[in-house]
């Protein structure tokens, strides 16, 4: 079952180890913070995107289970 | 005032105001009823325009739970800038579990639009009519008004208001009215209830949307006010009148505010879809005008001349690469330099951040300076180059669409002003430079809002 990535950009702070843990999905900008190169974690990546949500000292990197309703749910707004 | 609505042919008295006055030339008036008056419409007057409220069971628009359905059937959006579908939002917080919360979103943050403090200065009680039914739509149980800190005089207005109706028995559910702090980002939906449950006025990250858990951790719908108005509408003279203004796909009337190079600014009603050509003549835009920002700071520039065949909708908008937003449009005059204005906004813009998110609080001020560097053509020569990368790495990196608002202004001035930009880059004087350009101040930049005071 494939899983999605998820950054809380408010709860990040640049700590960057989600870089280091996960560079098949994760790079950093030039200020250091993380950017997804892609949000669907395939099981192949499955046990390395675990070890990265893990050790993020904020919490910020999160794993959810694929389902539509955060995106359709996101457009509820304004 | 800040209207200068005088297109002045409003029908006196009602039902129902503005009713088919589609033809390209008039703007309907319907929110706009009676402005050529200078002071809000008392109760009284306001009775006079619309008719009375209607009441829950006693309207065919108003039988238990067909409010919703009757503000899908007429397509309204939300007039806020996102342009969601309002009949969906109040279908998705009345099914949601438990008793609701309304919160009408007076904020209007955005500098260069005045519509939500015209609306309510004239007609505060249509945005409370519509806070009424909707509140009956969705069961809530309170209906916050939220407004800007600095508005102290909006705010006794509409405390007034509130209190007529209390003493008149006018609503059934009751109003509470807060000054909020007003700061750019604090008019985004999640700062705001952030605020409202005893928190800084910051947007959240959270994937819990207020439609399910918002305000006491309720079902919650947020909507604009200039959105409240047209449900007071709606729910008065339903959905078929409603869509006798407008398009198909994008039916009603719309508020916009007009400024910069036109001789009368101020707030326009017009239905959607009308040519912003039409707009630009109405508000008598400088004939050699060579550009407008449509959508306000989290806008996007245009070039004039093809700007003007564009209908005013969401639609025909995005289909440009551009959006009405709040319903904001400015005029550049010929002598101001694009870049210039663009470079200020930026540097507003980077200081408004919530300062929350990294590449929000870090990258805005790396392209507002890379712009007043662009700007003062003192930038090094990858300047251009660096920012297209940055606008690429920004977007969708916050909590909010702060950082993708910023991106979105600078990335089409540099489009539309691409020939200006080159000559900056190269050192050289830009065309509006030498037509002896005044050094900018078009568009407004308000002095920052207490810095740190978010609660």
């Amino acid at each position: 079952m494939s899983r999605r990535l998820h950054i809380d950009p408010i709860a990040c702070t640049g700590h960057g180890l989600c870089a280091d843990l996960l560079p098949e999905a994760v790079e950093l900008d030039e200020w250091g913070y993380p950017m997804l190169r892609t949000d669907a974690i395939g099981p192949g990546l499955l046990r390395h995107a675990r070890r990265a949500v893990n050790a993020c000292p904020t919490l910020a990197l999160r794993l959810s289970k694929t389902t539509d309703q955060p995106s359709s749910a996101a457009q509820v707004r304004g | 005032m800040t209207d200068q609505h005088d297109q002045g042919d409003a029908v006196p008295g009602h039902p129902p105001p503005g009713g088919g006055r589609t033809h390209p030339e008039v703007s309907p008036a319907r929110l706009t009823l009676g402005w050529q008056q200078a002071t809000a419409a008392t109760l009284d007057e306001h009775v006079d325009r619309y008719g009375p409220l209607p009441r829950a069971g006693h309207s065919r628009q108003l039988r238990p739970g067909t409010l919703a359905d009757a503000v899908a059937a007429a397509g309204l959006t939300g007039r806020g800038g996102a342009s969601f579908p309002t009949g969906t939002k109040l279908h998705a917080v009345a099914s949601a579990r438990g008793p609701a919360v309304v919160v009408a979103n007076g904020m209007e943050s955005e500098p260069a639009s005045q519509k939500d403090l015209a609306l309510l200065t004239h007609a505060p009680h249509l945005v409370l009519d519509g806070a009424d039914l909707a509140a009956s739509a969705v069961q809530a149980d309170v209906v916050h008004i939220c407004l800007p800190r600095t508005a102290t005089r909006l705010v006794d207005q509409v405390c007034r208001a509130v209190q007529d109706r209390r003493r008149s028995g006018v609503g059934s559910t009751p109003v509470e009215v807060h000054d909020v702090p007003p700061h750019y980002v604090s008019g985004e939906e999640t700062a705001l209830v952030r605020w409202l449950n005893g928190g800084e006025a910051r947007p959240v990250s959270s994937r819990q949307r207020p439609f399910e858990r918002g305000v006491g951790r309720r079902p919650t719908l947020i909507d604009n006010v200039e959105t409240l108005a047209h449900i007071a509408l709606i729910g008065r003279f339903g959905p078929a009148w409603f869509r006798q203004a407008g398009l198909a796909d994008a039916p009603g009337t719309m508020l916009a505010t007009v400024s910069g190079a036109v001789r009368h600014p101020g707030v326009y009603e017009l239905a959607v879809g009308t040519p912003i050509g039409a707009l630009l003549t109405w508000s008598r835009a400088a004939p050699d005008a060579a550009a407008v920002l449509i959508g306000g700071y989290f806008g996007t520039w245009l070039g004039a001349r093809s700007a003007a065949g564009i209908p005013m909708s969401p639609q025909w908008l995005g289909r440009a690469g551009a959006s009405p937003g709040a319903g904001v449009l400015i005029v550049l005059p010929a002598e101001a330099c694009g870049l210039s204005e663009t470079a200020r906004v930026l540097g507003y813009l980077a200081g408004q951040s919530a300062g929350q998110c990294g590449p929000c609080a870090l990258g805005l001020p790396a392209i507002a300076a890379d712009f007043a560097g662009l700007a003062s053509g003192r930038a090094d020569a990858a300047v251009l180059e660096r920012l297209e990368r940055r606008f690429g790495v920004l977007t969708g990196r916050g909590a909010c669409r702060h950082p993708d608002g910023a991106v979105r202004l600078a990335a089409s001035a540099l489009t539309v002003f691409a020939a200006d930009a080159r000559a900056h880059a190269g050192h050289l004087p830009c065309a509006p430079a030498q037509l002896g350009a005044a050094g900018g101040g078009v568009l407004p930049v308000p002095r920052p809002w207490a810095e740190g005071e978010w609660e």
